[in-house]
């Protein structure tokens, strides 16, 4: 890709062919500089031009400090931008990633593109239509009640003759009007003006199913990803990783690439890379280059002891959210306890391709393409990494090879700062696969455990639930910080891991009632290739698939129908609503569990239920499964999924969103699990990090969507994620008559149950 | 030490001089510029790297260039464009099929070799010829939808 010159100025001058409807293509040296420090107003989020512009012919630019990574984020926030200004949704085009337009919303966070990241564009867009009829009314002499707005045009209410368009407003020009900031940024941040948001009743785009354009240039082969960024004169890098976890390079021996043409090695504490003009080259001369690397230092357990580990090692942290009544005393007077433990393994993002990044870094100046879904944080990160001062660095989002939270992307953006600093030329790092699948920030593995109490009659008079494993963010969600990247830990950055875990959310109105969480210390503190991170819905399919299946079980110890002993403790009419909608539609019929008719064949077949909350949007599923006796093999066969994430933008979006998670969540939950020996992780590529694949894709995923209009919208990314792990392992449970606590569930392991059994 | 090698791409003629062991993914992206095939593992694992050789997909991530000297290469901009589009391509457009869409070289270019061959597939034979192609954002139904709108056969 040819970096395309453009400025926020050229942005408002434009028609509709230049400002295109995702990203803005890296800005070349030329334009260096203009973009963001010449505009005026200042690109701050208390500007209402920080947020909207319209162009001289009338379309309409909104500017979104978060970012969409492939499910129409984007199309979402066109939508509610088209209805609170009363323009046509083809009139609205949406520029994300580029720290020189948008202000750091958060990039792609917790679901929340929507949820928080479309509420403050939603003030925007109706304080730039509460303007907009201010200039109308002064122009047409008609006070602002009786004007009337229909694409872009305002009129008077019954004499059409009398408009005057946007375009004329204020077309090509800014509002220069202030907004009330609540003085955060990323996630929490929050503009408002003073007009009122529209009600649900009014709107007319949202709740559309509106495709995403980008489809189709993606489809034909068009799509310029991070990884098509070329800048003159850029190296091709590649990184050498130390084959043991936490061994630095003792000798280098340069002569073993000097065969190379223009082959070079940089070097600097534990951070070894190699660069060359032609990729080719960079990619033989990291094979090639001989490096001999301190002896390992056996940081890792053995893998079959890895959980013990966990359950052994000292707490370094804790805190229990929930504790309601007197859970010990309950405990100790119940007629019955059920108890139970399950385990969960690391998890790799396993991006479908390596992360890619490219860095330009100047004297004083750099800029940065990345995959990140944190373009603002990989700005600051660069910035602290490079000694320069946050605005004189530019980050530019460009799609990348998958993002599901904290993934190799924001390592290959420091990387690739750090060896255009040290090399003094544009520097474009790709990893190989065994950088990304090996060295990524890995999902915790932990330890659940339950302990109810049941009385006489089968009620529930106590639920305990702890949750113990590694902290979800030994480095944080971003890479705002080098100390949270690789290129800043083998670089001597001290690490400051985040102690946080997660208990179930859920709404079980249980009398006595505690969850509680533990972490235990990172197996290695710096340079991990175990280091945690956020991977899509960080702890929800773990946490409930402890916690859902716990439900499974005391309802069956209970002798109770699961979904009747779900709405049993569940009050929440919404929750329950949704619990109902997936039970009717999968045509759940009570009847004794485990399945008495599973059959002595080879194939037994069950189903399982499970439901789960996540920051306001409710999730239930039913899971059909086929479990073949013989192989082991299980196949996820069909689901039924009730969502309710409050008002509907985007229908269609919202079903292709909630399938990609179920279909993700299946793999982790059958095919994934890091594997690791006591210095190095093993799982290193596709073969050795198996996932889900084509024949082992469902049959079909039934949704039904609950629109709440009057219920401010909610995420829709994660939730659904959370809900999978547990209903497969309940059906499974219903299908052999054995309970598997322990992720993935692979065929070996239904194999040596069954054999148990 | 580098040959020079000449192959139609999409097409056009191209010629490079290039290390005749150098993997065709690297001649076509690096050296020739297109925005795909794509770098996913390098170890024929996935399919982001695939191009038609003469109608036969093929992972060019573990193919010399030297292999295909002379040879026909198809990518999946060479497949269909919006003003002629394969019914491949439509049917995604439809089924609004990829996520991140890294992946889509591998699954559109082996589908449409499914579809010259087996105008029809059953739902069986559609999930045997998509195997051991790897999608991470976990968009096998729509793929599943849109090779079945693609081939006429969509319930």
């Amino acid at each position: 890709m040819r970096p395309t010159d453009i400025s926020r100025r050229d942005l408002l001058k434009a028609g509709g062919a230049l400002v295109v409807s995702f990203a803005i293509p890296g800005a070349a040296r030329g334009a260096f500089g203009q973009a963001g420090a010449g505009a005026k107003p200042l690109l701050l989020p208390d500007e209402l031009d920080s947020w909207i512009a319209v162009t001289p012919h009338g379309s309409v630019t909104a500017f979104f400090g978060k970012m969409d990574m492939g499910q129409g984020v984007d199309v979402a926030i066109a939508q509610i931008v088209a209805d609170e200004l009363d323009v046509a949704f083809d009139r609205v085009s949406v520029v994300m990633g580029d720290t020189a337009f948008t202000c750091n919303q958060g990039g792609a966070s917790g679901s929340t593109g929507v949820q928080r990241g479309g509420l403050t564009l939603r003030h925007a867009a109706a304080e730039a239509r509460r303007l907009l009829l201010e200039r109308a009314s002064a122009k047409l002499g008609v006070p602002a009640d009786r004007l009337v707005v229909r694409d872009g045009v305002v009129s008077v209410a019954g004499d059409a003759q009398r408009r005057v368009s946007y375009a004329d407003l204020i077309g090509g020009r800014y509002f220069h009007h202030k907004l009330e900031w609540n003085k955060q940024y990323g996630n929490p941040l929050l503009a408002k003006g003073q007009a009122a948001v529209k009600n649900a009743s009014e709107y007319r785009v949202v709740g559309r199913s509106i495709p995403q354009k980008i489809v189709a240039e993606k489809v034909y082969g068009r799509l310029q990803y991070v990884t098509e960024v070329k800048v003159e004169g850029m190296l091709h890098a590649r990184v050498l990783r130390p084959p043991s976890a936490g061994c630095g390079p003792t000798a280098i021996d340069e002569s073993s690439i000097a065969a190379i043409p223009g082959a070079r090695v940089v070097h600097e504490k534990d951070m070894v890379a190699v660069l060359a003009e032609r990729e080719w080259d960079a990619v033989r001369a990291a094979r090639e280059l001989k490096v001999t690397w301190a002896p390992p230092c056996t940081p890792f357990p053995e893998m079959a002891k890895l959980h013990d580990h966990i359950r052994q090692a000292k707490s370094i942290g804790g805190q229990v959210p929930i504790d309601k009544g007197d859970v010990e005393a309950a405990l100790k007077s119940a007629h019955r306890i059920v108890e139970a433990e399950y385990e969960w393994p690391f998890q790799s993002h396993a991006s479908m391709g390596p992360a890619c990044a490219v860095a330009d870094v100047r004297a004083d100046e750099a800029r940065l393409w990345t995959g990140s879904q944190k373009p603002h944080y990989g700005r600051n990160g660069v910035a602290k990494l490079v000694g320069l001062p946050p605005e004189k660095v530019r980050a530019t989002w460009v799609p990348g090879p998958g993002s599901y939270g904290r993934n190799d992307a924001g390592d290959a953006a420091l990387d690739a700062a750090l060896l255009s600093k040290l090399t003094g030329k544009p520097v474009r790092v790709q990893y190989m696969r065994h950088d990304g699948t090996g060295w990524d920030p890995k999902g915790p593995a932990g330890v659940y455990r339950g302990r109810a109490g049941l009385d006489a009659q089968g009620n529930v008079v106590a639920y305990d639930f702890s949750a113990r494993g590694f902290s979800r963010q030994d480095v944080a969600t971003t890479e705002n910080d080098p100390k949270d990247t690789l290129a800043g830990q083998l670089t001597g950055s001290e690490p400051k891991p985040t102690i946080i875990f997660q208990v179930p959310s859920e709404a079980y109105d249980f009398a006595n009632k505690r969850c509680g969480w533990e972490c235990v210390a990172p197996l290695l503190d710096r340079g991990s290739p175990l280091r945690t991170g956020h991977l899509r819905d960080p702890l929800g399919p773990e946490t409930h698939f402890a916690s859902e299946s716990f439900i499974d079980e005391i309802a069956h110890a209970a002798g109770a129908d699961p979904v009747a002993f779900r709405l049993k403790y569940v009050k929440d009419p919404r929750h329950t609503a949704v619990i109902r909608a997936a039970a009717d539609r999968a045509g759940w019929g009570k009847r004794p569990y485990p399945n008495p008719r599973r059959g002595r064949g080879d194939v037994m077949s069950g189903r399982g239920f499970s439901y789960t909350e996540r920051n306001g949007t409710i999730v239930a599923m039913v899971a059909e499964v086929e479990v073949e006796r013989r192989t082991g093999r299980v196949w996820a066969r069909r689901f039924t999924v009730a969502h309710d994430c409050g008002l509907i933008i985007n229908p269609k979006a919202l079903e292709l969103t909630i399938e990609g998670n179920v279909v993700q969540a299946i793999s982790r939950t059958v095919f994934e699990e890091v594997q690791f020996d006591r210095d190095h992780v093993l799982s290193v590529d596709w073969a050795s990090y198996p996932i889900l694949e084509m024949q082992d894709a469902p049959e079909r995923i039934d949704i039904v969507l609950i629109d709440r209009p009057d219920v401010a919208a909610s995420g829709a990314g994660e939730p659904s994620t959370r809900t999978v792990p547990a209903a497969i392992a309940n059906a499974i449970y219903d299908a052999t008559g054995v309970r598997i606590r322990r992720v993935p569930i692979t065929p070996e392991r239904i194999k040596a149950a069954l054999a148990r059994a | 030490m580098t040959e020079r090698i000449r192959l139609v791409v999409d097409g056009r003629p191209a010629e490079l001089d290039a290390d005749p062991a150098m993997p065709l993914l690297y001649a076509l992206h690096a050296e020739l510029g297109l925005a795909n095939p794509k770098f996913g593992c390098g170890l024929a694992q996935c399919g982001a790297c695939t191009v038609q050789v003469d109608g036969r997909p093929t992972r060019s991530c573990v193919t010399p260039v030297s292999a295909v000297r002379g040879k026909t290469i198809t990518t999946l901009a060479g497949l269909g464009t919006p003003e002629k589009p394969h019914p491949l391509q439509a049917a995604y457009v439809a089924e609004q099929v990829p996520q991140c869409g890294y992946c889509l070289s591998g699954w559109m270019l082996t589908a449409a070799a499914l579809l010259r061959d087996t105008p029809k597939p059953t739902d069986r034979q559609i999930r045997d010829a998509l195997g051991g192609l790897k999608c991470r954002c976990g968009t096998h139904m729509a793929i599943l939808r849109a090779v079945k709108r693609a081939a006429g056969t969509k319930a």
